[in-house]
């Protein structure tokens, strides 16, 4: 049972990453770009977390934390270029 | 038993992982959209993790799920308000409907150069 649960939650989880996608390809201003940015970040630490606990292979639980990590900085540095970063 | 409860708290976790993406492409404006994101996909990532913590059922790797889950639960609100900020005062239009902008003057005032006043208010 558990194999179709993981399976739907996996391609759930992918269709929520292609919604995403439209909006980064779509968003009509940068802030927009970065909030899509950020789910993406979430989502994909989502899919690792799914597999790591449906396949047993805990070693890809440091691979979700350096992720999270990864997109918080990311971000950060984004809102602050963002917020001063048009030399005018 | 724990195969239940992971298979529920799964569901549930990528159903709201996918009402952020859809909020996400929903929403008519960069703070409600980003409002929809943070919210629902830090509810939709603690149900993951729970599940996978349920379903791998080790400390070594409880500690890590549970580490994971501590730095979204305290990053995502600061991300949230970052990107909120940076966006309102980079002059990110608000949606039609908005009723009450309460720093509408100090948005839009002109640029000044002094410490303490102007557009982007004290750091």
């Amino acid at each position: 049972m558990l194999e179709i649960v993981s399976q739907m939650t996996l391609v759930t989880l992918g269709v929520a990453l292609l919604i995403a996608f439209v909006r980064l390809v779509k968003g009509p201003t940068l802030p927009d770009r970065i909030v899509a940015m950020d789910l993406f970040g979430m989502l994909v630490v989502g899919l690792i977390v799914v597999l790591a606990g449906s396949s047993g292979v805990r070693a890809t639980l440091d691979a979700a934390i350096v992720i999270a990590l990864i997109g918080f900085l990311g971000t950060i540095a984004y809102a602050t270029y963002v917020e001063r970063g048009d030399p005018q | 038993m724990m195969d239940i409860v992971t298979a529920i708290v799964w569901l549930t976790g990528s159903a709201f992982a996918l009402l952020a993406a859809i909020g996400v492409l929903r929403m008519p404006d960069v703070f409600t959209r980003m409002q929809a994101s943070t919210k629902a996909s830090t509810l939709g990532l603690a149900c993951l993790l729970i599940g996978a913590a349920v379903q791998l059922g080790d400390f070594a790797s409880f500690i890590r799920v549970a580490s994971i889950g501590a730095f979204v639960l305290l990053t995502t609100p600061v991300s949230g308000h970052v990107i909120a900020r940076a966006s309102y005062f980079a002059g990110v239009p608000l949606c039609e409907g908005t009723v009450l902008d309460e720093r509408r003057d100090a948005r839009w005032a002109p640029q000044n150069d002094e410490p303490g006043v102007g557009v982007r208010g004290p750091m």
